[in-house]
């Protein structure tokens, strides 16, 4: 049994919203980098470029990478032999992203009611994902998500018959529609099985993976290629202004599902795929 | 091509401008986003005027991150700018000329673009630091209360756009693609 007072989770939720909003993970770095050195169109690459030059004032002069510094999406991976004391871990989770949001000079972005509006001034509540996992071990995964990519965002409910056609397809089908909307190259995160909800949770994790590796599945890794092939050859390009980058990768987590169904999710992330990964 | 122009713009300066041209802006500029645009669409549907000078100027979809002490602002962006659509055509009939966000626009604004002669802007998405360097000087002149989303007053020099809708109607988002479309 180890014991964790939350006031921890608190602290490193703070500073890894901070951590999240002015620096990109190594993969993501390199990955815009080698988009830069290799796109074919010189106004793509004058975009690229300048991505690199915005990465760059971001970090030295701790201006966000982008001034919507999304809404805070938390997935926090929790060992059975963890205890929490000192109070309500959600609590400490949402004081977390309250004072990361604050401090850290990043956008409140967040309204309390759908419909209503008005804005909650500290970009609380955050989103938050719990998996009890075996062991003592505490991963917090803080993924701010902006909306202009989460606006372009689909699900797809198939029918087993459509096969893996089917699902091509409505991939593809996200990823143009979304064009110049999403920020493009963007990451592409999909879930396919599940539950309506299931796939989506799936969709949105999928963004967290490393874009430099594939999935463990055989089959599900060559479709990972062969649909980030087929996206970069639709000229949708940096920016949506036409080339040969369009996305960075295209990451697909799989669960078991109904004889009768075939979900799909597509959470499309823009340029700025950000995440902060720490183990307590 | 490479064009440098004054904002507010004159017709002659919109005229020179085609789909594709790269623009850099100097001068006075305006933000507006969402909640901004449901007011001054409400303001004029009550015949009551608006906060800013329309004619001639341009509006630029953006909410920033909050400045850092010594700034004039903190992150500057483009958002989406579709979700404007409802609102553009009734503020460029009263004279704006142009707008900068990112993204594509529905026929009803393109139209309207070439009927008023007016162009579609877009700035790097998700390159709101490197934007940020650009703008020299922010005030917030309406709708205070909005946050974020208030309308400000920017001075900026040589704020990087590119031409995406031309006041003839071309649009690079359709053009581009073909061009580097492979499949």
């Amino acid at each position: 049994m180890k014991t964790i007072h939350v006031s921890k989770i608190t602290d490193n939720i703070r500073e890894m919203c901070i951590e999240a909003n002015h620096y990109l993970t190594d993969d993501m770095d390199r990955a815009l980098k080698n988009a830069c050195d290799s796109e074919k169109s010189p106004l793509g690459k004058q975009v690229l470029s300048q991505l690199q030059d915005n990465l760059k004032i971001a970090r030295e002069d701790m201006i966000p990478i982008c001034q919507d510094t999304g809404m805070a999406v938390i997935f926090m991976e929790i060992g059975q032999e963890v205890h929490f004391e000192g109070g309500c871990l959600e609590d400490a989770i949402h004081e977390g992203v309250r004072q990361g949001y604050t401090e850290g000079f990043l956008r409140k972005s967040v309204v309390a009611d759908p419909l209503l509006r008005e804005n909650t001034k500290d970009n609380t509540p955050a989103i938050i994902h719990y998996e009890i996992r075996p062991g003592d071990q505490v991963k917090i995964i803080v993924a701010p998500k902006g909306f202009g990519s989460e606006n372009m965002s689909r699900i797809f409910m198939l029918k087993p018959a459509d096969g893996i056609e089917g699902v091509k397809n409505a991939i593809l089908t996200a990823v143009k529609d979304a064009g110049p909307n999403a920020c493009p190259p963007m990451v592409v995160g999909v879930g396919i099985g599940g539950t309506f909800e299931k796939c989506a949770l799936m969709a949105k994790k999928a963004l967290t993976r490393s874009v430099e590796e594939r999935s463990d599945i055989p089959y599900v890794a060559q479709l990972e290629q062969e649909l980030l092939d087929k996206i970069n050859k639709s000229g949708i390009g940096p920016g949506g202004l036409g080339g040969t980058t369009t996305a960075l990768a295209v990451n697909i987590n799989t669960y078991p599902t109904h004889i009768a169904g075939l979900p799909v999710a597509v959470n499309i992330c823009c340029h700025v795929n950000r995440h902060a990964v720490r183990e307590l | 091509m490479d064009q440098y122009i004054k904002a507010p713009v004159s017709a002659e300066e919109i005229a020179k401008l085609h789909a594709g041209d790269y623009v850099y802006i100097t001068g006075t500029i305006y933000t507006a986003r969402d909640a901004a645009h449901k007011r001054m669409y409400e303001a004029l549907q009550k015949g009551e005027p608006l906060p800013i000078p329309m004619e001639g100027n341009l509006i630029y979809y953006m909410g920033p991150s909050p400045a850092r002490e010594g700034r004039p602002i903190g992150s500057a962006g483009p958002t989406t700018a579709s979700r404007m659509d409802k609102y553009a055509p009734s503020l460029f009939d009263l004279g704006l000329k142009g707008v900068i966000g990112k993204g594509k626009r529905s026929q009803a604004v393109i139209d309207s673009i070439v009927k008023n002669d007016a162009v579609y802007f877009a700035a790097v998405g998700g390159a709101g630091a490197l934007l940020s360097k650009a703008i020299k000087a922010s005030s917030v002149v309406a709708y205070e209360d909005l946050g974020t989303e208030a309308i400000r007053r920017l001075e900026v020099e040589n704020f990087p756009v590119i031409v995406v809708v031309d006041k003839d109607g071309n649009n690079l988002y359709e053009t581009a693609i073909l061009e580097y479309r492979s499949e």
